[in-house]
């Protein structure tokens, strides 16, 4: 007899993974969105946001200070790759840029173990993980919280955009920087303030991935899991990254579960992109990407 | 313009005199007198990763699509070598190399489908697939590795018409002819018609369209072509320098250390690929050696290590800011700087790599 | 034209490939160390290699090396990535007197044996490497002392026993093997399968792949299995995030069984709570309180010699192996000495003092380990040494031993490790020894 108690669980599982899945893929659209970049140094700057505020806090920094203290060094680092990388290369092919953001991860790692360590350091945020048994489903108090930080952070974005005027300049520039320029919006600030955001968007996955996996330099390989998500959902929308973190999430699991016994297991390292890559031959720029044509 | 783009321009004689001095040293010279860590440690790996760079030149450089699954190609090239040395033993070495280049090829085909449908980031994303499909079915099926209990497997001896090329220099050799030879094959198909095909769809598909070139071969072509140079220099990386096969050393650090050699190198750009092969051979090495010596008593091997990574990531930075279309235009430049201030050539073409 | 920038690059290259290497003196031994201080698993690198290296400086400060030979060592940054430790091999090989090769990665381990039986020098790849290399006769220079993947596998499976009363009380219990999907981590599955069939009971292995950031669904099929016990043997990051997700599902700690790569606090620290309870193998007990340890801390960190930054990693799983490893090092060294004479031993010399490394319970006593490790047993054709395994809890703050000394059922599994190197000899057309005091062939 076929098991749905059990597929529930596995759907629920792979639903709140996705959200996971969805916060890491946040930080890439927003940078995408506005300035063209796929930025591969977002899992640098998640481990380096991670570890900071964890050794902050094992140096005996009072917690409230250290989040602060990190958000303070994330915008500067914001600041200073717009300074440092982007601006010096502004209209160069999308892989150049790239490729810097490659050799950015290289410099933000080496940073984050220079200062810090290599140690690994575990993170308690106070959430004691017994699972919630909801009619014999049960399901992780963890990933409910993180869900919530994730759809509050989603929430706040979306009054930033719509309300402030950083957060129209934002959009005007993703909607079409030339315009933007044309009437006078500094690109060189949005930027900066994109990278902030992008920067925040770390802090906030990197605390939350590192209480799931411990602060440790693997903290940088999740960004991994955010790719096919950013494939499936479009590279520059936010609510394509939150579906696709949620489709990915739970396909993956399904796959995994049902599938993998089939030839063997471990599927899940691709499963994600084969689903996200069949997606595609059908419908090129994603769920909710814009249709362009592009080069890189 | 390059030398690539157009066929019909014959070498300066004091071009066919340094390629010729150049045959002599690196054929002759280097073997003989050559110490075992250069050609061991540094040349022979050097080789192999600049026919990568080539493969995936072919790719991105000129048909301009991007791929970041370029080692799951050297590591179909590895294993298709070894189970092809392993189960048809009759066959020579060097067929098993052009036949586990072909296997690459097909399985570079399969995954360069998606090509026709996608573009930019999303093909190079997509690519990944192949990256951790590959790998993963290589550890998963006991068969690629002859259900050898830690899966890890010894390649075999280099050997052809029974003599060995079991020394370091032997191998340097092997690896030195392979990659001429392919690299010569290269040159030829890239100034045929269809290394002008992948230029006129890279640089404009519609266009290319229009005036006849056929998309759907042309691009499975070029992923072909990529991936068959790939799978040859994965088997050189396997036999010739590792001398060891695993998958894990096939993973995505090493597809993007590919993809750094093109674009620090230049693309579309043959000469690009070694200079950028050599670059990320050699200098991390030469850091680290100066790193040691210089501060080696003060910090331990850690800190330097990581302040490597550090210099390493920020030299690229400055690199791609500096000269985005890579060494290849800073040798030309040079060239055409020393070549005027000789006298020895009134003009020198300009160099033109960029796109659009 | 694109022959030229060689030159260039070779010339530079050159240069420095020689003007770093030092002149060694007379009486010297030297470690040439690929040690790994940076990537994803720094963690166990800085460890071991500090562990190591802080021995070697014990015996160099108290005794003034081992019978006068000085104790030299050189470390070459692999980050665990194979063609680095390649590379550092090629570099460090021809320096003199180099006593053996400690690479702790099943890679480049894999990538030097070809290499260090040419160049007749011992590789030691002390918990893991190559199983088959356990087989002496066949692998001369090999050395996977102490605990080879497959004893660690009937060592934990004997633990298991000993917890539920005997190995008839195994009969009709469920197992599951949740293990990395990597090489490393697909070699025991049918060591697995065969103690299985030997014991009636049932084993389910999955895998989980790499680097295993992500398990839920692993979990999900375990607690659907409901196994009496599940076995770990993971690498880096899966360890705690196994632990983690075992308690997202209600899995109890006490009831996962970490192998010998699973056993270490970076294993169990970024877990917290969760990994409160959850047991592992290991071939040396953490701590500091053994006399050898205390004497590290006296005499190398006293006199600011220690290698690790944070001295709260002193005794830690990683840091002890090291030490056991330069133990078994230094004593190989001691015993080759004895033969040969005291001064600077070739590698061959070096393999001989291996092939009679036996270090009796006394022996350890008098070495400042008792407790330690057990002891070890090298014979030219057994290369592991018959160590023992013991299994520890870690109570949230610290590992703690819950059993005795364990001896694997070595006997059983003897001949799939001949089977395999027989067909290794084969392969490479190597005629296996007959005796310790055969000349090793090719």
């Amino acid at each position: 007899m076929f098991d749905y108690q059990f597929l529930i669980e596995v759907l629920v599982g792979g639903l709140l993974s996705g959200v996971m899945y969805s916060l890491v893929a946040i930080g890439f659209v927003v940078i995408y969105k506005t300035s063209g970049v796929l930025n591969f140094a977002q899992g640098a700057m998640l481990l380096f946001a991670a570890l900071t505020f964890v050794s902050l806090v094992e140096r005996g920094v009072a917690l409230p200070l250290a989040l602060l203290a990190t958000l303070a060094i994330m915008v500067a680092l914001g600041v200073a790759v717009e300074r440092t990388v982007l601006r010096p290369l502004v209209n160069q092919p999308p892989i150049t840029l790239f490729m810097a953001t490659l050799g950015l991860s290289y410099v933000i790692e080496g940073a984050a173990q220079l200062l810090w360590g290599t140690q690994v350091h575990g993170l308690d945020i106070g959430i004691s993980d017994v699972p919630l048994d909801i009619v014999g489903v049960f399901i992780s108090r963890f990933d409910l919280f993180a869900a919530a930080v994730a759809g509050s952070l989603v929430a706040l974005f979306a009054l930033f955009f719509r309300t402030t005027r950083t957060g129209l300049s934002f959009r005007a520039v993703a909607d079409d920087p030339f315009a933007a320029l044309a009437v006078g919006l500094r690109l060189p600030r949005v930027w900066a303030i994109v990278w902030t955001v992008a920067g925040i968007v770390a802090l906030v996955a990197g605390l939350l991935w590192g209480a799931r996996l411990g602060v440790q330099f693997s903290l940088s390989l999740v960004v991994l899991k955010a790719l096919p998500v950013l494939v499936l959902g479009g590279f520059d929308s936010i609510a394509g990254a939150i579906v696709g973190g949620l489709l990915i999430g739970a396909i993956e699991k399904l796959a995994e579960v049902y599938v993998g016994p089939l030839v063997g297991g471990g599927i899940e390292a691709w499963a994600g992109y084969v689903v996200a890559l069949v997606f595609l031959l059908v419908r090129p720029s994603g769920l909710f990407g814009q249709k362009l044509v592009e080069r890189v | 313009m390059d030398a690539t783009s157009n066929p019909r321009q014959t070498l300066p004689v004091i071009d066919r005199i340094l390629i010729g001095i150049g045959a002599v040293i690196t054929f002759g010279v280097i073997p003989l007198a050559g110490s075992d860590y250069l050609m061991d440690a540094v040349l022979t790996p050097f080789l192999a990763l600049a026919l990568a760079a080539a493969g995936l030149n072919v790719l991105t450089g000129y048909a301009g699509q991007v791929s970041l699954g370029s080692a799951a190609f050297l590591a179909v090239g590895a294993y298709a070598a070894y189970n092809l040395h392993l189960r048809l033993p009759e066959l020579p070495l060097l067929l098993d190399l052009v036949l586990a280049g072909l296997v690459a090829a097909a399985i570079g085909i399969v995954f360069g489908l998606p090509s026709l449908r996608l573009r930019g980031f999303y093909l190079a994303v997509s690519t990944l697939a192949a990256q951790f499909f590959v790998q993963w079915a290589l550890t998963k099926f006991g068969w690629f590795s002859n259900d050898n209990p830690s899966g890890v497997i010894d390649a075999p001896a280099l050997t052809i018409a029974g003599y060995s090329f079991t020394s370091a220099a032997g191998r340097y050799l092997f690896s030195l002819a392979v990659v001429t030879v392919a690299t010569i094959l290269t040159l030829l198909l890239l100034q045929s018609q269809t290394g002008r095909n992948f230029i006129a769809v890279r640089d404009h598909e519609i266009a290319a369209k229009v005036i006849g070139v056929p998309l759907l071969r042309t691009k499975l072509l070029a992923f072909g072509v990529s991936s068959f140079l790939i799978g040859v220099a994965g088997v050189l990386w396997a036999f010739a320098y590792l001398r060891t096969v695993e998958p894990a050393g096939f993973n995505l650090d090493r597809s993007f250390q590919i993809l750094f050699i093109i674009i620090i190198g230049g693309l579309a750009s043959l000469r690009g690929a070694f200079l950028g092969a050599a670059f990320i051979v050699v200098f991390p090495l030469i850091l680290s050696r100066l790193g040691a010596a210089l501060l080696g008593g003060v910090f331990d091997s850690g800190v330097l290590e990581m302040s490597q990574r550090i210099v390493i990531g920020a030299l690229i930075i400055a690199f791609l800011i500096a000269e985005p279309r890579g060494l290849i235009a800073l040798w030309d430049r040079f060239r055409a700087a020393s070549a005027a201030w000789t006298g020895l050539r009134k003009t020198f073409p300009a160099t033109d790599t960029s796109r659009s | 034209m694109r022959f030229r920038h060689l030159k260039f690059a070779l010339g530079v290259v050159g240069v420095l490939a020689f003007a770093g290497a030092p002149a060694v003196h007379a009486d010297e031994q030297f470690f040439p160390l690929q040690s790994y201080r940076v990537g994803p698993y720094a963690a166990g690198g800085t460890g071991f290699f500090g562990g190591f290296i802080d021995y070697l400086n014990l015996i160099n400060i108290r005794d003034g090396g081992v019978n006068g030979v000085k104790l030299t060592w050189d470390e070459g940054e692999t980050q665990y990535e194979v063609e680095r430790g390649v590379e550092v091999y090629e570099r460090l090989k021809n320096r003199l007197g180099v006593a053996a090769w400690n690479p702790l990665s099943v890679g480049i381990a894999y990538a030097m044996i070809d290499r260090i039986t040419k160049d007749k020098v011992p590789l030691i790849t002390v918990n893991h490497g190559r199983t088959d290399s356990t087989d002496g006769r066949v692998f001369p220079y090999v050395f996977p002392l102490l605990l080879n993947p497959y004893s660690e596998t009937s060592g934990i499976v004997n633990y298991i026993a000993s917890r539920e009363g005997g190995v008839d009380r195994l009969k009709d219990k469920k197992i599951v093997v949740l293990y990395h999907g990597s090489p490393y981590g697909k070699e025991t599955i049918p060591i697995y399968k065969l103690l299985a069939d030997k014991y009636h009971f049932s084993v389910e292995q999955i895998e989980v792949p790499h680097p295993g950031n992500e398990q839920q669904s692993q979990w999900l099929s375990i607690r659907r299995a409901k196994p009496d016990y599940v076995v770990l043997r993971g690498w880096g990051v899966m360890n705690p995030v196994a632990l983690k997700t075992a308690q997202k599902v209600g899995f109890p700690a006490d009831h996962i069984i970490g192998n010998v790569w699973s056993n270490s606090e970076e294993d169990v620290i970024p877990a917290g709570d969760a990994a409160k309870g959850y047991i592992a193998i290991t071939t040396q007990a953490s701590g500091a309180e053994y006399p050898v340890l205390q004497e590290v801390i006296k005499t190398v960190y006293g006199a600011g010699k220690g290698n690790l930054d944070d001295k709260k990693r002193i005794g830690s799983v990683y840091h002890n192996l090291g030490i056991v490893n330069g133990i078994l090092n230094v004593e190989a060294i001691r015993i080759a000495q004895a033969k040969f004479g005291e001064r600077t031993l070739t590698g061959d010399e070096v393999r001989w003092g291996f092939e009679h490394l036996q270090l009796n319970p006394a022996r350890v006593e008098a070495l400042g380990a008792k407790g330690l490790f057990h002891s070890i047993n090298v014979t030219w054709d057994n290369h592991e040494g018959d160590g023992r395994v013991t299994f520890q809890q870690w109570d949230g703050a610290k590992w703690k031993v819950v059993s005795d000394w364990i001896a694997p059922d070595r006997a059983s599994l003897r001949p799939i490790i001949e089977k395999s190197a027989a067909a290794y000899a084969r392969e490479h057309g190597i005629t296996p020894r007959t005796s310790g005091d055969d000349p090793v062939s090719q």
